[in-house]
């Protein structure tokens, strides 16, 4: 994604659901407000669970894209 | 009222593809910030079984089908190609190899997410189980009342 920094990053290649999104919620307690997470996975499934995990628990979901390799990267600005 | 933050699971079944979908929903949900009871009852006590043990108290009978009944978390059958415990094994190796949670990950996951477990007495006194014969991890000995209770306030409710 153009423009986003993060500030950490999650691997979740090879990790399928739920454990990409639990993993997240125990990353994004450790980080503070306005800060963003990275989270790399190969279930896709993330594209869509991670907007819903957000739009739940009131983070904000900044995008995601699959890339060539089938690797998906998602980004959640802690609120 | 209900409260959209409030899920209830009541987990009826003892099979382990069951206890997985269960699980995964539990964690699932308590991550998004939802607070998960899980009420286990029948069959699904075997989920809770501390290695097979039984009350002290058993009777005959209830020792019989704790027998005939002894699977824990560790080793649930399959609804469907369980083929005396062949199929679990493959199930659970081709889990492993495609790095899915496995049921104790999952169930040791729900406990840092705070899922609540709440063992149901009527099926346990049937089933000759008591508090010493489930693991420590659940929270409360209740019966349907108490499920009610906390269903009523929640607006997911399932039944696995």
């Amino acid at each position: 994604m153009e423009g986003i920094q993060p500030n950490q990053t999650l691997d979740c290649v090879g990790l399928y659901c739920p454990v990409p999104i639990i993993k997240t919620t125990k990353k994004i307690k450790e980080m503070k407000s306005g800060e963003v997470l990275e989270v790399e996975a190969d279930d896709e499934g993330i594209l869509n669970d991670m907007p819903a995990w957000c739009k739940t628990t009131g983070n904000i979901y900044e995008g995601g894209e699959k890339a060539a390799d089938g690797i998906v990267k998602v980004y959640v600005r802690k609120a | 009222m209900a409260d959209s933050n409030k899920m209830t699971i009541i987990l009826f079944s003892g099979e382990m593809d069951k206890a997985l979908a269960a699980f995964t929903l539990a964690t699932t949900a308590a991550s998004m910030g939802i607070k998960v009871s899980i009420f286990f009852t029948f069959w699904g006590l075997s989920v809770l079984r501390n290695g097979g043990m039984l009350a002290k108290k058993a009777n005959f009978l209830q020792k019989m089908f704790g027998f005939l009944n002894r699977g824990t978390k560790e080793s649930l059958p399959l609804t469907k190609f369980n083929f005396a415990g062949a199929g679990p094994e493959m199930m659970k190796l081709l889990m492993k190899q495609k790095k899915m949670a496995s049921l104790p990950e999952l169930f040791k996951l729900s406990r840092e997410l705070d899922v609540k477990f709440i063992a149901c007495t009527t099926s346990c006194n049937v089933m000759g189980l008591d508090r010493e014969a489930l693991v420590p991890e659940v929270d409360e000995m209740a019966g349907a009342a108490t499920y009610l209770g906390e269903a009523k306030e929640s607006n997911i409710n399932l039944f696995v």
